[in-house]
């Protein structure tokens, strides 16, 4: 069988020729990108068609690969958990405010250090990366917030993390890339350093902006420690403590479980599924757009350290 | 390049004033947020009191160090730190490279895409969840897990409550959580080996194995280096945040690390001084192992991180 050479390079040592060998070699290499896909999304899968089954089948075992007498009982009672929808808001107000506030702070300061003409460039650059090997720690840290008086306070978490140092090295780096001759023929129009970072650079930018961009809400949305240790409000803190109450923290009171029978709708189980699909459903709904994004980001994150 | 006079310093500074104000804001945030905590890492020399702050706490010299080394959890802490760093470093390091390599060799596209996609999503579910699926999944009444061990004629275990599967939970959750993350970069690396080798190589009637064994490692092995050197830095600062999730008292003989440790005399106990002086100690290895590191890696491949 004659074989056409491929016209995008995917990288791999297939190149064309199909003996017997290599017949039975990519057999196995598609069983194994089968169980692959299997490993990745059965546990995702699973809490699917847990959530909308009757807790009976979930807990005898019935529920493995499709759902038992589907119901929607599950998520009427999730919906109800007192704070659920407080801190779904929360969440999306610190995501979103969150990474305005990151990116303020990290594109101006990204830029300043990718100036070659910057005064003390190397000794700033250092003071940002240091932090990467060397950090005070929990405890530090946390008192630092006490003594600003920012313990249970919503400006903790928006301006106590303006930067990841590594991701703003990595915007450092996209600026670094835009060719300076655009910069040096607005110097010479008279435009300011505002001006051209404003004007021309952050423009140019566009896709490198989104990249870290999701950098930083996807973090802000999935974090939960430092929200865990700085609120102490209900009503401030995001869903990921909220779930961590709710999923995690269950455990400790796994007795005191009421008796399930085949006509129960939801258990406190199915209800934790319910909860769990309800919280990675918007990072499933946008994954397929942000995904090429990421990739892009961690290739030039890895090259540049 | 000598120390640049005071003419030539005024001139860049005038040459930069703007700079520096766009500069200046991340400046502020790192030294409040970053720096000051620093500062107050003397609070490991002291008998901290939150009420009392540092002037009406004892000074008691390197006390809480020798009270968290002298103690029983020192050794625990350290055994486990290492133990569960070495977990990840012989199972989640190399795993991205062969999840790579596999994703790389297939020849369907839409499968390869399908393995890609699927295997990076996980990465994108928070530590929250991944932890609560974990926990229920292993619930001795309800987890899925122990639906298929009873399936398969086996005994329904409580996993969570027995120190001896701890490390490998927390492994396999991790490897779930990043191999398809950590794998993107290799994968990239792989796409940038010139095809002509795999011809040429072909052409002297390599097999696939061969092929994969002599011109594809090879050909990543820089990103391999790279790679194991931004991960030694990390070996003390084992994942605490999802350690915390999922240990429990019964389980801190291997579970408990360094940084577990620490946020739990600190935040929990109120212990701020000797949580401090293990917070210090785990920092300062940590920094020591990265400039090691480093230094190792500038000796051998000359790509140094900095």
């Amino acid at each position: 069988m004659a074989h056409k050479a491929k016209a995008s390079n995917h990288g791999g040592s297939s190149v064309g020729i199909e003996s017997r060998g290599e017949r039975i070699f990519d057999a196995v290499l598609a069983i194994i990108g089968i169980l692959l896909v299997f490993i990745a999304l059965y546990p995702i899968y699973y809490v699917f068609i847990a959530s909308i089954s009757r807790p009976l089948y979930v807990e005898n075992g019935a529920v493995m690969f499709r759902p038992v007498l589907a119901t929607i009982e599950s998520y009427r009672e999730a919906f109800q958990t007192p704070f659920l929808w407080t801190s779904f808001g929360n969440s999306i107000f610190y995501t979103l405010f969150g990474v305005l506030v990151n990116m303020a702070f990290s594109t101006t300061m990204a830029y300043a250090l990718s100036r070659p003409r910057l005064i003390f460039r190397k000794f700033f650059t250092l003071v940002a990366v240091f932090t990467m090997w060397f950090s005070a720690g929990i405890i530090p840290m946390y008192m630092n917030f006490r003594d600003f008086g920012l313990l249970d306070s919503r400006m903790a978490i928006l301006f106590g993390f303006c930067i990841n140092t590594y991701n703003m090295i990595i915007l450092k780096s996209f600026f670094e890339q835009v060719p300076s001759s655009l910069e040096e023929a607005a110097f010479i129009d008279g435009a300011s350093d505002f001006r051209i970072f404003g004007q021309i650079y952050l423009p140019l930018s566009k896709p490198s902006l989104a990249t870290v961009g999701l950098f930083y809400a996807v973090t802000r949305w999935n974090g939960y420690f430092w929200p865990m240790n700085l609120l102490t409000s209900d009503s401030k803190v995001p869903l990921q403590v909220l779930l961590k109450k709710l999923l995690v923290d269950r455990t400790a009171n796994e007795m005191e479980s009421a008796i399930i029978t085949a006509e129960s709708l939801s258990s406190q189980t199915t209800v934790i599924y319910a909860l769990i699909i309800i919280a990675i459903i918007p990072m499933v709904i946008v994954y397929p757009f942000i995904q090429k994004y990421f990739k892009s980001g961690i290739t030039i994150g890895a090259n540049k350290g | 390049m000598g120390i640049p006079s005071k003419r030539a310093l005024r001139k860049r500074f005038i040459g930069s004033w703007q700079l520096l104000i766009l500069l200046l804001p991340g400046l502020i945030w790192y030294i409040l947020f970053c720096y000051r905590p620093m500062v107050g890492l003397r609070m490991a020399f002291y008998d901290y009191n939150i009420f009392r702050g540092f002037e009406g706490s004892t000074f008691i010299g390197l006390e809480n160090f020798r009270t968290y080394m002298m103690g029983p959890d020192f050794a625990r802490t350290i055994k486990n730190t290492l133990m569960i760093a070495l977990w990840q470093m012989l199972i989640c390091f190399p795993a991205p490279i062969i999840l790579a390599i596999i994703v790389t060799e297939m020849r369907s596209n839409i499968l390869r895409k399908l393995v890609q996609t699927s295997t990076f999503l996980p990465y994108f579910i928070s530590t929250v969840v991944v932890c609560g699926m974990v926990v229920n999944f292993l619930s001795p009444s309800t987890g899925i897990i122990n639906k298929f061990i009873e399936l398969l004629g086996g005994e329904a275990t409580y996993f969570m409550v027995y120190p001896q599967y701890f490390r490998p939970i927390y492994t396999l959750m991790t490897l779930w959580q990043t191999a398809g993350f950590n794998a993107i970069v290799y994968i990239a690396a792989l796409m940038g080996i010139d095809p002509q080798l795999y011809e040429a190589a072909l052409v002297d009637g390599a097999g696939r194995w061969q092929r994969i064994w002599h011109i594809t490692l090879p050909g990543i092995i820089p990103t391999i280096v790279t790679m194991f050197i931004m991960n030694i830095g990390k070996i003390v600062k084992v994942g605490y945040e999802s350690i915390i999730l999922l240990y429990q008292p019964s389980t801190y003989s291997t579970a408990d690390v360094i940084s577990t440790y620490s946020f739990r005399m600190g935040i929990q106990n109120g212990d701020y001084g000797i949580a401090t002086a293990a917070g210090l100690f785990e920092a300062v290895i940590a920094l020591i192992l990265v400039v090691i590191a480093n230094k190792v890696s500038k000796r051998l491949t000359e790509t140094a991180l900095w």
